[in-house]
């Protein structure tokens, strides 16, 4: 596979939200608002980066009955170290996501990716490939987020698309609006990638 | 480099190393951001208090006074004292503690209030920091207007499909007027015994507000 086809994977032929139905847990809790997405998304992107970056880098000194244990470590110690910047630097965002950035750590994309690509392939297409990832994970909660959002409170990035009287269909902000829209979108991608024979 | 075998030795070795390795890393980034930590949440601090207090010159957060978790500051206009803030907090909300910071005028009449920390759902929670149901509580005075929802009774309009969150708004407001009532309406009361300040609010309770 070449260089670039690694990196746009990511994005449709292997989303990792709505192909390999990865990371449900953050999709669906976390999208109620598209900001949410994009920080959620971004964080991930971040984690995934350094811990395919360092899993690819120590692929050879982890034994194989100890990787998981040792992958986990590494995730963490980025978790942290997100945690800890976006408390310093972005103290509105980190309020917003709050608890959802901690349990990062056991997204299963991270380790996933971790476990089927980078401890099988070279350091420059592991962290392409956790680019990729991160971003298709990022535009799809997004796009859910955005949805949500709209349908739901009448507005899309905190910017008031109707009156604050105007009736919104708010299941879309509770957990069942998350599988409804989880499950159109899919629906519609599947319809997209069938189509168009990605 | 062959993939090392996965013998005792070398798996306590490889997850050993790449533990200490994580742990330093971890360890200079937990002292770079910890100056900023502490100047973020500070900051964050004094624009609630600007928000919810009149005009002042002072530090407020210089004479802070700490009871029972709930933070107290007194806010002054060349020398003479304008407000109160009380940074208080509810376990009630419908996803845990949120905390608020609510401002007195010196007459007891609540001034603004802030939402300082919550993790309320987004859409139906969240909607306690706009003016729609926040502009119910400045001009009161908790000593005649009762500060709980209509359905348990009280004055205040609960937010449409989030009652939960609207009445663990007004168990927070509560909670900082009986604070006030108890240790700012004498600038000499922190210094009362325990038993004293358990004798005044037992007479809150009793005889009502002054």
């Amino acid at each position: 596979m070449s260089n670039i086809k690694q990196f746009t994977k990511g994005l449709l032929k292997e989303n990792p939200t709505f192909v390999l139905v990865l990371g449900t847990c953050p999709t669906l809790a976390v999208t109620t608002a598209a900001m949410n997405g994009i920080g959620m998304g971004l964080a991930t992107t971040f984690v995934l980066v350094f811990s395919n970056l360092f899993v690819a880098l120590l692929k050879n000194v982890i034994p194989d009955k100890v990787r998981i244990a040792a992958f986990i470590v590494v995730i963490a110690t980025f978790v942290t170290i997100v945690d800890l910047v976006m408390k310093a630097f972005t103290p509105d965002l980190y309020k917003t996501l709050g608890i959802f950035i901690p349990l990062i750590v056991v997204n299963c994309i991270i380790l996933g990716r971790a476990e089927a690509f980078a401890q099988k392939n070279s350091i420059y297409h592991s962290v392409l490939d956790g680019l990729g990832m991160g971003f298709g994970f990022t535009l799809a909660i997004t796009l859910m987020g955005s949805i949500r959002e709209i349908l739901g409170n009448g507005s899309i990035f905190d910017i008031r698309l109707m009156s604050q009287e105007a009736t919104t269909i708010l299941i879309f902000i509770l957990p069942p609006g998350a599988f409804l829209t989880y499950g159109y979108l899919i629906a519609i991608m599947n319809r997209i990638k069938a189509k168009y024979n990605i | 480099m062959a993939k090392l075998e996965s013998s005792f030795k070398n798996m306590i070795l490889s997850l050993t190393l790449i533990s200490v390795g994580m742990s330093a890393a971890l360890g200079f980034v937990y002292n770079l951001t910890k100056g900023p930590i502490e100047i973020a949440q500070k900051q964050k601090e004094v624009q609630a208090l600007k928000e919810v207090l009149p005009e002042f010159d002072n530090d407020p957060t210089a004479g802070l006074k700490s009871q029972e978790g709930l933070n107290y500051y007194t806010a002054t206009r060349s020398g003479e004292i304008v407000g109160y803030a009380v940074n208080t907090y509810t376990d009630k909300g419908f996803s845990g503690r949120f905390t608020l910071m609510v401002g007195f005028k010196p007459d007891g009449t609540i001034n603004e209030i802030s939402v300082l920390d919550q993790k309320e759902t987004p859409g139906l929670g969240t909607k306690m920091k706009e003016p729609k149901f926040k502009d119910q509580f400045p001009g009161k005075n908790p000593a005649q207007f009762k500060l709980k929802v209509k359905k348990d009774g009280g004055q205040i309009d609960a937010i449409t499909a989030a009652t939960i969150s609207s009445r663990a708004f007004c168990d927070a407001v509560q909670r900082a007027y009986d604070g006030y009532t108890v240790y700012c309406t004498e600038s000499d009361t922190l210094q009362k015994t325990d038993a004293e300040v358990a004798d005044s609010t037992a007479f809150q309770v009793k005889g009502g507000n002054q």
